[in-house]
């Protein structure tokens, strides 16, 4: 895999492996990101693709490799994880909101005791953020209150309210109703305009060909294909990215 | 479609009295001999314990014991100590429902009811007087409370922590001029309620500190903490108050004296905390992983992620539990009547024992023994009330 590397890769790894028992789940894993790209990750279940994403920020620890993220080196040095935290955020398949804390709580939570910010502070800033993803009116409320394509909604405010340079999401549609994807990829489409680097695991085609600037394809580990989504689409080199492309599309 | 209409049907008939009786009290044969044999015999056991509680029984061992029954041999002329506290607790209830509502609150309306329960029994004036003047405080406290909760938050937390100073001090004096009253003269109802009271707030945040501990990652901690826990599990609460009380001098050097009360505390604390561990254990194997893999993503340490976001959720997942065993430690205080200390069983087998009791036919067992089970029924009923409240105030905000 050949690939120029740009002062501005905010990501960078190379042969990352991870292994679950005798399952190797990772299987050397080489990619960049630039500062502010949309990369939509995609292929089979199993494949790795989630995986990936979450040894970015260390959800899961990866066995061998490098993985720096913003010129941080990932290490089992807790200050470089959690400096390496602080510029990631992360949404979830299943939101992973807090349910004891309301909406407003969720979103000022890490604010207040992450980055101690005064809290008339961490208030407006929640506020604001509710107002982007447009549930403003909901902040008092608690997660099992709302609608899944609410509660995925506030999960992406709360992950900005970080303010990350980095966002992750991890399969972020998969849990919702057809009805509720559009008002979350509506949220997704705007963030990728606002210079944000965005890593997506996702199946929603449409958003890839509208947003992503590249795709990754992965398969058994592997990034079999990497491009943009004209090359991906339209002239996928691999069998097997032709093969799985057929399916879903 | 015949089936459909009988389905239409049936709402009438329900609110027919006769179909009710006929569809839950003689709906078989077996049925309809039980309710035909209950019918006959509630009554009349209901009949014979009512007219042996009003002609029968001799209440009179309760009514002159009352004082002895309530707080032990503690002297007459300082009771107004112990009744201070009580004020003092009701004032600091009263304050904080006014200022955090909700839970605070619910409990708070619990205790008035106690005040008010007991202030129907044949107190003294003063002792009534004292109830009703609780009361009032407990009021005042709310509705100075509640405008100026902002204000009025860190001075009420700051009472909380420091009032079991006040309280020892009081109930305890030796000092500051108030007469000393040794440990040994503390009993009745007074010392069932330190004891409870003092074994539940004591062993909550060991029993958390045990659970979470057993959870460790770090062996040595695991270890200890599962050793502890297990032990405890494995012996009687009353062999702990042997322990405690009868064996614990032997292997203490003769100059080292610690109060017996004490070591009893601190032996039901201990047992308590290691069955309260593992319930909490319930409750935090309870909380979902994506829950600490949001928290370790949003950039949360070990410690916030547990005490902001695991432990709220693991608690109230066993508040039921907890309840249970806070209700069962309450009654395992009769316990320490066998080790010596007289709370309310102890006394009650005193009085049980009082010569002047000795002519009357059948002995006073029945009813000092009655009399004491409706107070601990009373106070075991009243805190399974409170917790089935909390649980439906909290239950708004769960998933």
């Amino acid at each position: 895999m050949t690939q120029e590397q740009a002062a501005d890769d905010i990501i960078i790894c190379r042969d990352v492996h991870k292994w679950y028992g005798d399952f190797h789940v990772l299987n050397g894993v080489s990619a960049y990101v630039r500062r502010g790209e949309v990369v939509v990750i995609f292929g089979p279940s199993g494949s790795g693709k989630s995986t990936f994403i979450r040894t970015i920020n260390r959800l899961e620890v990866h066995q061998k490799g490098t993985i720096i993220v913003d010129g941080i080196e990932m290490s089992d040095d807790l200050r470089n994880i959690d400096a390496i935290r602080r510029e990631t955020g992360m949404v979830f398949q299943q939101f992973n909101l807090f349910p004891h804390l309301t909406v407003l709580q969720n979103i000022m939570l890490a604010p207040l005791w992450v980055r101690k910010r005064k809290r008339s502070e961490a208030e407006a800033m929640a506020y604001e953020l509710l107002e982007r993803v447009g549930i403003k009116e909901q902040a008092l409320k608690y997660p099992g209150q709302l609608s899944g394509g609410q509660q995925q909604r506030v999960a992406i405010a709360r992950a900005l309210a970080m303010q990350p340079r980095i966002l992750l999401f991890d399969e972020p549609t998969s849990a919702l109703d057809p009805e509720m994807i559009k008002e979350v990829l509506e949220v997704m489409k705007e963030l990728a305009h606002t210079g944000i680097t965005m890593l997506v695991v996702t199946h929603e085609m449409a958003f890839a060909r509208e947003v992503a600037d590249r795709m990754f394809f992965f398969d058994k580990g592997q990034i079999v294909e990497q491009g943009t989504p004209e090359q991906i689409f339209n002239n996928p080199q691999h069998d097997r990215t032709k093969q799985f492309l057929s399916q879903i599309l | 479609m015949s089936t459909t209409a009988q389905e239409l049907e049936r709402p009438q008939q329900q609110s027919d009295v006769g179909a009710w009786l006929r569809q839950n009290l003689f709906n078989g044969v077996l049925n309809t001999l039980i309710t035909i044999v209950l019918v006959i015999f509630i009554p009349i056991v209901l009949f014979l314990i009512v007219r042996w509680a009003i002609f029968e029984a001799t209440w009179q061992p309760v009514a002159t014991n009352f004082r002895l029954l309530m707080t032990g041999r503690y002297p007459i002329e300082h009771v107004w100590r112990i009744q201070a506290c009580m004020a003092i607790i009701y004032l600091l209830f009263g304050l904080s429902a006014g200022i955090w509502q909700g839970m605070v609150r619910t409990i708070g309306i619990g205790l008035v009811g106690f005040a008010i329960f007991f202030a129907l029994f044949p107190f003294s004036v003063s002792a009534r007087l004292w109830l009703v003047g609780s009361v009032v405080a407990a009021l005042v406290g709310y509705f100075v409370g509640r405008p100026f909760s902002s204000k009025l938050r860190i001075p009420v937390i700051v009472l909380w922590l420091i009032s079991p100073f006040i309280f020892w001090l009081l109930i305890r004096g030796g000092m500051l001029g108030l007469p000393l009253v040794t440990t040994n003269l503390w009993g009745g109802l007074l010392l069932t309620i330190i004891l409870a009271v003092v074994g539940i707030i004591a062993s909550f945040p060991i029993g958390v500190l045990l659970a979470l501990g057993r959870q460790s990652k770090l062996p040595i901690i695991k270890w200890c903490c599962t050793l502890y826990i297990e032990l405890v599990r494995g012996v009687p609460l009353i062999s702990v108050l042997f322990m405690a009380v009868l064996m614990l001098p032997l292997f203490l050097p003769s100059n080292i004296r610690i109060d017996n009360l004490v070591r009893v505390l601190v032996a039901i604390t201990g047992f308590s905390a290691a069955y309260l561990a593992e319930n909490v254990r319930g409750g935090l194997q309870s909380v979902p992983r994506g829950q600490y893999e949001a928290a370790s993503a949003l950039g949360l340490n070990v410690f916030q992620t547990t005490f902001l976001i695991v432990l709220p959720q693991a608690l109230r997942a066993v508040i039921p539990a907890l309840v249970g065993q806070f209700i069962s430690l309450f009654k395992d205080t009769s316990l320490v009547s066998i080790v010596g200390l007289a709370e309310l069983l102890g006394i009650a087998g005193i009085v049980i024992n009082q010569p002047e009791w000795l002519q009357v036919t059948g002995g006073v067992e029945r009813e000092v023994l009655l009399f004491a089970a409706l107070v601990y029924w009373f106070f075991c009923y009243t805190l399974s009330k409170i917790s089935r409240r909390i649980e439906a105030h909290l239950g708004v905000g769960t998933r």
